[in-house]
């Protein structure tokens, strides 16, 4: 629940502002952007995502270290699990939660 | 004291360790309180304990959504959704969770529509997906999770989506832990606080509690080093008898918060009068409800729910565990009845819940040291 992956912005669309693809080590999703439309991020840069909306812009080296306090916590893996999730990808199967 | 050398920066570690102790004047006992349940499962999981001196006392607080919701919102979601044309949707944190007749996953076993989303906005989308059902989205989550919901909401009226609501249950962090400071019972010396909640409500909403409660609270960050370093900052301000509220967490959290967060919440969100939590019995104004212009995505209005206070099975203790009066291995029923693989309460459901994080990091633990050293 209190899971905040860090996932860096590849792709934004001119017409669809409140959206963006960002890239999980690798895992390719859209996210929403509504909660940083006062600061909308660029293609580049590095946010912290929670179920599915990016919550706040971070630096690179502090994405880095998020995904190493993910991996400490043991929650790497029902990170990557959320973020394999979002648009309803993989999610037939709650008994795997 | 092994794990040490796994941690980034060992000798940070130790050097802040040994802060504490000088710190810590031996002949106090201190009581810290790590409001957030990611909190919780880090101390656990990294062993912090081990780096404190016996005196400083780490108490679990409030902060895990699914342990403070009352058993009976959970049958209240699950009555909604004995409606065939209905889809339940929550995250996977809520499936294990048990209500009276059962979990969420158990009811899916029955037959009933049960699906993990790992997004509010994946609800919507099943909603769209689906036009002949109704797909309703079990909220729960504090600050951190709120803005999200509400977003969810913004779309679905400006989309004219009419087959999706929200079964409301987003708490506040701030009326738990003021019901917390006037509980007689309680004594806290200071707090831990929130990291990602503080994204989103920032800094200032804690400032009463150093002003009017003279006790101090830095917002922390999930790392080993992140919490010995909020505990160093208290302590410092005990020592000084000060009390500030201050931001170990900077890299992520704007002491503002983010304001696009906030105005999504308070365009969808008002206060609810008062609200259970698990524990901490009805406290004032502590949790969200749809406001009137949002009645027509809202569960709790658009259908009929029993809204019956149903009490936890008799000898689970997880109330006084919230509450802090009892440490998990001190309920009746701690691994023995209750654990994570068949979890009779909350507590034992979400990583976050304490006595999970105690059962999978100090009973195996212990557990084992037991069984090797009785085997020798
Ligand atoms: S061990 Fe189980 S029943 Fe007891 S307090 Fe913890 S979650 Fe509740």
């Amino acid at each position: 629940m209190c899971l905040a992956i860090p996932g860096q912005v590849i792709e934004l669309f001119p017409d669809q502002p409140n959206i963006a693809v960002i890239d999980v080590v690798g895992v390719r999703r859209k996210v929403d952007l509504g909660l940083l439309q006062d600061n909308l991020p660029l293609k580049g840069d590095w946010v912290l995502i929670h179920v599915g909306f990016a919550m706040s812009k971070i630096s690179e080296q502090d994405a880095l270290d998020q995904m190493r306090t993910l991996r400490a916590l043991g929650e790497a893996e029902a990170a990557m699990q959320e973020i394999q999730g979002y648009g309803l990808e993989n999610t037939e199967n709650p008994e795997a939660s | 004291m092994k794990f040490v050398d796994e941690f980034r920066e060992p000798e940070v570690i130790t050097r802040t360790s040994a802060e504490i102790r000088r710190l810590a004047d031996p002949s106090r006992h201190y009581r810290i309180m790590e409001v957030c349940g990611g909190h919780t499962h880090a101390i656990y999981r990294f062993g912090l304990k081990d780096l404190l001196p016996s005196n400083i006392e780490l108490i679990h607080g409030p902060g895990c959504p699914v342990c403070v919701l009352p058993m009976g919102r959970i049958d209240d979601g699950l009555a909604i959704a004995q409606n065939p044309e209905v889809i339940f949707t929550a995250f996977g944190d809520m499936m294990r969770v048990p209500g009276t007749l059962g979990s969420p996953l158990e009811h899916k076993a029955r037959g009933m529509d049960v699906r993990i989303v790992y997004s509010p906005a994946d609800a919507l989308k099943l909603a769209e997906k689906n036009p002949d059902r109704h797909v309703m989205f079990f909220a729960i989550g504090f600050e951190t999770t709120a803005p999200s919901t509400a977003l969810t909401l913004l779309r679905a009226k400006a989309q004219g989506v009419h087959n999706f609501s929200v079964f409301c249950n987003h708490v506040t962090i701030i009326p738990a832990i003021r019901a917390i400071l006037d509980s007689p019972d309680m004594r806290i010396d200071a707090f831990i606080g929130p990291g990602h909640v503080s994204t989103v409500i920032g800094c200032r909403p804690y400032e009463w509690i150093a002003k009017n409660e003279n006790k101090p609270l830095a917002v922390s960050g999930f790392e080993p080093l992140d919490i010995l370093q909020s505990i160093v900052m208290v302590l410092r301000q005990l020592k000084a008898d000060e009390a500030r509220i201050e931001n170990q967490y900077k890299r992520v959290v704007p002491w503002e918060g983010n304001r696009a967060a906030l105005r999504a919440m308070a365009e969808v969100f008002e206060l609810r009068p008062y609200f259970e939590w698990r524990g901490l019995g009805f406290i004032s104004q502590s949790a969200l409800r749809l406001r009137e212009s949002y009645a027509e995505w809202d569960a709790e209005r658009r259908f009929e729910i029993p809204g019956v206070r149903v009490t936890d099975p008799k000898a689970a203790q997880c109330g006084e565990v919230l509450k802090g009066v009892l440490k998990p291995h001190q309920c009746k029923l701690f691994g023995n009845e209750c654990t994570p693989e068949h979890p009779i309460g909350a507590l034992m459901v979400s990583s976050e819940g304490s006595c999970a994080a105690y059962f999978n990091y100090e009973h195996r633990k212990t557990a084992m040291v037991t069984s090797i050293s009785s085997g020798a």
